[in-house]
């Protein structure tokens, strides 16, 4: 996971000098990452002018704390996008009511609608290959994976959606991500 | 233990941001002890940027001007050496933080002594008080272990494991809101978190003997709760102390 290359490497190199207070490297790190945040924040709030306060936000946020970050614990990706699902999930969690997410789970369920493989058009390589990951997983491990990722439910929430037992939903959730992780380290 | 009792069930769910407040806190708890969760957790944070990464979103331009305007007043942090887990914005109940003080503290400070000396003479003027308390305090195996708290008070936890009891004390510690008070938590590798006893407004100038078993218990908290305490802490902590030498 060290030694990352290429775009990686510069957009590490980027955050590293924008911690030390340099706002070039830092328009640098804003043109890099606030288009998947936007997108992150939109896919769980569901409202554009709400992402873009979330964006905002945790651009800022990424300004404020660059300085924390430290390549030898992930990449400059993963820090920023730990960060901005937090944000993201904080803000849908205030603002909408857990039974009301829960609900819009359950009545989207049926339709697959959260089986994001099914919403896939076209995408390059990269999401490509975390989509065919994701249609790796067996149903029941994909879709609290995505309850919980893009629609910021608590494992409680997931499984009181699905009518299944609190314990079964955390292992399944695990289960999943070692799963994933596999298949995206063997696609590498 | 079931997979439901093993802490590292919760692991995916941590890193997914799905769990409730309070497990949240305890399983950070866990996390500090705990090198293998660290390292599967930093592996499950690259799986879960790239489902992120998979979608992305234009950003309007005023949003760029205005972030970018935006932080030429704003001040940034310096990092903590050695830092945080990346990406969590609090310290919640984490003993990788009390770890990390203590390591930096290196050892017994000045203060360390001096607030040993405080809390076992103020403990021993509280006559009348608990016997438990006083015998805790000559017994001959005690421990100090001490901490600054998040609003700048002081902490000290005097710790016998033979008799299996502590006692909390504090300096300067502010009064809470009308309707609040402290509360104390033992703190367990395994992540539990188990209710220590509420500390008033009146008598938080005042050691407290902490209720209950000590056990295995590796840390002490402190946190502001609703005047009928909590079973579980609702609240950042003020503060952690780690009980272990």
């Amino acid at each position: 996971m060290l030694h990352r290359s290429g775009p990686e490497a510069r957009a590490e190199d980027l955050l590293a000098r924008a911690g030390r207070g340099d706002k070039d490297a830092f328009a640098g790190v804003f043109d890099i990452f606030s288009p998947v945040v936007m997108g992150l924040a939109c896919r769980i709030l569901r409202d554009p002018a709400q992402a873009e306060e979330v964006t905002q936000d945790v651009m800022i946020e990424i300004w404020r704390t660059a300085d924390r970050y430290v390549p030898e614990r992930g990449s400059a990706k993963a820090w920023v996008l730990t960060l901005a699902h937090r944000r993201a999930v904080d803000r849908v969690r205030a603002a909408q009511a857990g039974m009301e997410r829960e609900q819009r789970a359950r009545t989207l369920l049926p339709e697959g609608a959260f089986d994001v493989v099914a919403e896939v058009v076209e995408h390059h390589d990269e999401q490509r290959r975390v989509y065919r990951c994701l249609a790796s997983l067996s149903r029941s491990q994909r879709v609290p994976l995505v309850l919980a990722y893009y629609q910021g439910l608590t494992y409680l929430e997931v499984a009181h959606a699905l009518s299944a037992p609190v314990g079964t939903v955390k292992s399944r959730m695990r289960a999943a991500l070692r799963q994933l992780r596999a298949c995206m380290e063997a696609g590498r | 233990m079931t997979a439901e009792d093993d802490p590292h069930e919760a692991i995916a769910a941590y890193v997914l941001n799905a769990l409730p407040p309070a497990e949240e806190a305890a399983f950070e708890n866990h996390l500090a002890g705990c090198s293998t969760c660290t390292e599967e957790i930093t592996a499950f944070r690259e799986v879960v940027a790239e489902l992120a990464a998979a979608q992305s979103a234009p950003v309007p331009q005023h949003i760029r001007t205005t972030t970018l305007k935006a932080i030429t007043h704003i001040h940034q942090e310096s990092a903590p050496r050695p830092p945080r887990t990346a990406g969590r914005r609090r310290p919640a109940l984490v003993l990788a933080a009390s770890i990390t003080a203590a390591a930096l503290l290196a050892g017994t400070t000045a203060w360390q002594y001096t607030e040993a000396e405080h809390a076992r003479t103020q403990a021993a003027q509280a006559r009348g008080s608990s016997q438990a308390l006083t015998d805790l305090l000559v017994a001959p195996d005690v421990t100090v272990h001490t901490a600054k708290l998040t609003d700048g008070a002081r902490a000290a936890v005097t710790v016998s494991r033979g008799q299996g009891k502590a006692v909390f004390a504090a300096q300067g510690l502010p009064a809470p809101d009308e309707g609040k008070t402290y509360e104390l938590w033992y703190a367990f590798t395994t992540g539990d978190l188990h209710p220590a006893g509420l500390v008033s407004g009146d008598a938080r100038h005042a050691p407290h003997l902490l209720k209950g078993p000590l056990n295995k218990a590796v840390a002490v908290g402190i946190t502001l709760e609703p005047a009928s305490g909590s079973k579980q802490p609702t609240s950042k902590p003020l503060g952690i102390i780690p009980i272990t030498l």
